[in-house]
């Protein structure tokens, strides 16, 4: 029974050490509709700040006023540095497409990862422990903690605090109206640009505040901003966007969940033996699939008022002007001629961008025409990885007949994924995506017996030679764009289209638009699949990383960076970030602050993608 | 292959010496490149040290006249803790760069994904770091030589001081993947073989870099063990450090621990270290044999810094290799693996040989106790554990690796 209450406990101080860091993110995101990844490296810099200043400056000696003036007066720069960005940065971009942010976001995150090790080194820092909070409580006979207890405390405190904040005060009034209907307020003539920044402010520095507390619980390491942000997301989506009382009994719910699964003991089922306990990083996806599905945008949240934001009609796809169609035909050319020119090197760097222009293309036709953002694209390439390695290993499947099981996996996983995710839209379905995705991936990490576990499967060469695979690709490439462009322009394409500006209407002249979506879910699924097997063969093994989150970031990456609404932005943006990425490693130790700022400098000088920057000039110069 | 204008120049320089045609002297004076590819971005801390030591043993290498003349050089890559990239820069590396063999590798599927490629490939491959028990056994190769004392050699160690205690309640706690999982799977195999009669009654496997340290421990302490087994490390480990000191998980309690004596995870946890903990690790400061106190003065030298077990690893790699180059006197890939079969070179650790039966080295470990000492952590009463005896039988060996190996 002890041994209950003090988990319950465990729970709640998880509990609140992840409110605050999601607690910032939420109002953020309520606000501004920033998906703000880059929020996990302020809750970094506010732990390496508040080490900096309670230890390593020791500057009031350590006492109580050293370590808590040390974390709020680093909470307080970091708020400044939050401004900085949204000043120089976020501001110049709030009129780009939906989630182009993220990618100016995604910028930050890189350049922040280098210069964190730059100034504070590799090794793990091992902060101070609370002055006075040393020692441990007896509850119930089983020691607990005084700091836990403290940051049980905190947690409500702050979320009190909050709530004050945001009811009490004129600001707060004029944030919790700017969440329910931004062009409402601004046509009140409140100035939405200050609001902005204050908010921004506001949710770097509890995101830091966050960081900060962790030091008496954590080493201060370079891994803590990716760490925290998957669950920083799923705790505001659970909690649902903008409500902040949400994201505390999400953070409840799911800290909770997992303290207590730790307790269950093994059981077989089948002769299979099932380890609940060990399953830790599964239960916040989980808990999130399961709410979304049941409410759609998550415990406390409200539907964003849809009346305004279907104005903005996505600019109608035209047909290809003749200029870009012959510049498409020279450069299939080009590649067909490249094994001529091109070393063994070339041609593997041109082979593996070929992949990635697939996987590209299959995650813009579900963004662009689709309309629906996929956070776990990962998942279908994945999919399709393991379909042709596991095929390979277990049936002895030749390369062939592993090219149809990678992208019929993958399909079968968006027909069954899909269903769930077309019920949603936005940033809920592109969280339902990611889910779905950290699901795949647990599987393919934690069924060892069947997938090799992190270790992999190994010995999945293809059966032809370097040249072969480079045309190989370089066919699957081809003829996958120029399908998925043939359903474009289809008439399916158009019903998909229809629904993604205005599902009310499509459903008015009789498209079914849920269906549309599913399909065109399937779809991309299976074109990602078809990338993922080749990609398996080409690197000759598949690990559970082809459907962990990096790869999911980096095909959107290449869609943002190319630009969403154009057919050949993805094409151009997998070239380039493939591209940046390949050359940069090689070239320097810092390529994440040089990619970083890159992407930085893109986003400023492209806010339409850079594809979508051509087309603009070439609609002008047409005088259309 | 491209010559830089600096060893044109030192190439003209030995030219007058050597009088021989200028494309002869070319192959003989060009210098043999070593491709290795790590997780620098993502694992800084371990490998940064590594890399001191790599380079520290490349130089004496050159400084001592090189390879029959030739210089040794290494191209390093960053593979951001990815598999797929890892095999990307092999790649590049034998393509574009022309290496003449691949080396490195921290975590374990990265040397795995590494060590596929060169199997198919053919090419050498010394894999430093990773300790997966594949490597060298169920996916071993021909090309594939792996240095540091695998998981299986570690958990050997700690069951042999594990089984003189006299306690049969066991729990462990290890991080959830494949090194975690072997880890515990060993000495719970290993220590029942023993020490028939143990028990072990509850295992923990969080997510790694994730511990939920609160709850962890409560856990553990609900099934009472009278010993523990931690294979946890780095930022999981001083979470479950701090939470189990607070919350007394550790007293009155044996625990034995894989990896904690080495600095490069007892140091940062400062005056919390744990003490009386059985470890396997690296008490640097206090081996006095002639090859580690030549290495660290060296090192100090060098780097005003003192070695981390990473910087020994990086540079027994590289001695590793210039021995072998200068035994088999040839970068041809088959010759150098012949080379490399049964190789004997002397480590900062002392002899060591990369075994023909599995191509595992039998490089060892120290296995102590830690102790606090003006407010740091350090082993005493330790021992080297030489590698050769922790691994199983030939036979066992050979009937774990695959026949075409």
């Amino acid at each position: 029974m002890s041994a209950l209450v003090v988990q319950f406990l465990n729970g709640l101080a998880s509990a609140s050490a992840l409110f605050l860091v999601a607690c910032g993110l939420s109002i953020i995101f309520g606000v501004s509709r920033i998906v703000n990844f880059a929020h996990g490296s302020f809750y970094m810099l506010g732990a390496y700040l508040a080490w900096t200043l309670t230890r390593g400056l020791g500057w009031v000696g350590y006492g109580p006023l050293g370590f808590w003036g040390g974390i709020l007066i680093a909470a307080l720069i970091v708020g400044l540095i939050g401004v900085l960005i949204e000043l120089v940065l976020l501001r110049r971009i709030y009129q780009a497409p939906e989630l182009f942010q993220l990618l100016a976001t995604f910028g930050v995150v890189l350049v922040v990862q280098d210069l964190a090790m730059a100034i504070w080194g590799a090794q793990d820092l091992l902060g101070p422990r609370a002055p006075g909070l040393r020692g441990a409580f007896d509850v119930m006979g089983q020691r607990f903690p005084e700091y836990e207890m403290l940051l049980i405390l905190i947690g409500p405190i702050v979320l009190g605090l909050l709530w004050l904040l945001f009811n009490r005060t004129r600001w707060g009034t004029l944030v919790r109206a700017a969440t329910a209907d931004r062009e409402m307020v601004a046509a009140l003539g409140v100035d939405q640009r200050k609001l902005f920044t204050s908010v921004f402010f506001v949710g770097t520095f509890l995101a830091a505040l966050g960081g900060g507390l962790q030091l008496p619980r954590e080493p201060v390491q370079l891994h803590m901003d990716m760490a925290i942000i998957a669950d920083a997301f799923v705790v505001v989506v659970v909690g649902g966007m903008g409500s902040v009382g949400g994201a505390y009994l999400a953070a409840l719910l799911i800290a909770q969940l997992q303290a207590f699964m730790l307790l269950v003991p093994d059981f077989e089922i089948a002769g299979l033996t099932i380890s609940i306990a060990r399953m830790t990083l599964i239960p916040s996806f989980l808990v999130m699939a399961v709410v979304l599905i049941l409410r759609p945008y998550g415990l406390l949240g409200k539907a964003p008022s849809h009346a305004r934001t279907q104005a903005s009609v996505e600019p109608v796809v035209r047909a290809t002007p003749p200029i870009l169609a012959k510049l498409g035909f020279a450069s299939v050319a080009a590649m067909i001629l490249l094994p001529l020119i091109a070393d063994e090197y070339g041609l593997m760097v041109a082979t593996e961008i070929l992949i990635f222009v697939l996987m590209a293309a299959s995650l813009h036709f579900m963004m662009g025409p689709g309309g629906m953002a996929s956070f776990g694209h990962a998942a279908y390439f994945g999919l399709g990885a393991y379909g042709a390695a596991l095929a390979a290993k277990h049936f002895n499947a030749p390369m062939e007949a592993g090219l149809v099981a990678g992208p019929v996996l993958a399909a079968l996983g968006g027909i069954l994924f899909g269903w769930f995710c077309v019920r949603l839209s936005g940033v809920y379905l592109a969280m339902l995506t990611l889910a779905f995705a950290q699901i795949v991936w647990s599987i393919a990490f934690q069924w060892v017996a069947v997938t090799g576990g992190d270790n992999g499967v190994l010995g999945v060469w293809p059966s032809i030679g370097k040249t072969g695979f480079f045309y190989l690709s370089l066919a699957f490439a081809v003829i996958g764009v120029l399908l998925l462009r043939r359903a474009i322009y289809s008439p399916f394409g158009y019903a998909l289209r229809g629904a993604r500006d205005s599902a009310l209407r499509a459903d008015a002249i009789g498209i079914d638009v849920k269906r549309v979506q599913w399909a065109a879910f399937a779809i991309a699924a299976s074109f990602a699949g078809s990338a993922g097997a080749l990609f398996a063969y080409f690197k000759g093994s598949v690990f559970p990383t082809y459907a962990a989150i990096p790869k999911s970031v980096d095909a959107l990456m290449m869609v943002l960076l190319g630009g969403v609404q154009t057919i050949s932005g993805p094409l151009v943006g997998a070239i380039v970030y493939m591209g940046l990425h390949e050359q940069l490693v090689r070239v320097t130790e810092l390529w994440r602050l040089v990619l970083g700022i890159a992407i930085i400098a893109l986003v400023l000088a492209f806010p339409q993608g850079i594809a979508g920057f051509a087309a603009k000039r070439f609609a002008k110069e047409d005088g259309a | 292959m491209t010559i830089k204008r600096r060893e044109l120049l030192a190439g003209t320089a030995a030219a007058g010496v050597l009088l021989g045609s200028p494309t002869i002297l070319r192959a003989q004076n060009a210098p043999i490149r070593i491709g290795e590819i790590n997780s620098y971005s993502t694992q800084a801390a371990f490998l940064g040290p590594y890399r001191n030591g790599w380079n520290l043993a490349l130089d004496e290498a050159n400084a001592s006249g090189g390879i029959d003349g030739r210089r040794l050089e290494t191209l390093f890559r960053d593979d951001a803790g990815k598999p797929e990239d890892a095999v990307r820069h092999a790649g590049e590396l034998v393509a574009a760069e022309k290496v003449d063999l691949l080396a490195g590798g921290y975590l374990s599927n990265i040397g795995l994904a590494i060590a596929g490629y060169a199997k198919q490939n053919k090419k050498l491959y010394v894999a430093s770091e990773p300790l997966t028990d594949a490597i060298v056994w169920s996916q071993g190769n021909r090309y594939t030589f792996r240095l540091r004392p695998s998981t299986y050699m570690q958990a050997a160690m700690l069951v042999e001081e594990a089984a003189k205690l006299p306690i049969t309640r066991w729990a462990t706690i290890a991080p959830n993947y494949e090194y975690g999982q072997s880890a515990v799977k060993w000495f719970k195999e290993l220590l029942a073989k023993k020490k028939p009669g143990v028990q072990f009654v509850a295992e923990q496997f969080p997510a790694l870099g994730r511990i939920d340290a609160g709850a962890t421990v409560q856990a553990i302490a609900a099934a009472n063990p009278e010993g523990i087994f931690n294979v946890t490390f780095g930022a999981d480990l001083a979470n479950l450090v701090r939470q189990g000191n607070t919350r007394g998980l550790f007293e009155r309690r044996a625990v034995a621990s894989v990896l904690t004596g080495e600095p490069e995870y007892l140091d940062p946890l400062a005056d919390e270290a744990p003490e009386g903990w059985i470890v396997t690790g690296y008490p640097w400061d206090k081996v006095e044999t002639a090859n580690h106190v030549k290495f660290r003065n060296a090192y100090r030298a060098k780097f005003n810094d003192y070695p981390r077990l990473g910087s020994v690893v990086g540079y027994d790699t590289v001695n590793a290799i210039v021995t072998m180059l200068r035994k088999g006197r040839s970068t041809d890939t088959e010759k150098m693996v012949d080379a490399m079969e049964g190789l004997k070179f002397q480590s900062a650790f002392g002899d060591v040989e990369f075994r023909k039966v599995d191509h595992q080295a039998t490089l060892g470990a120290f296995v102590g106790k830690t102790k606090l000492v003006n407010g740091k952590g350090t082993m005493v009463d330790w021992r080297y554990a030489d590698g050769k005896d922790y691994l199983p039988s030939d036979a066992e060996v050979a009937a774990m690796r695959p026949k075409d190996s």
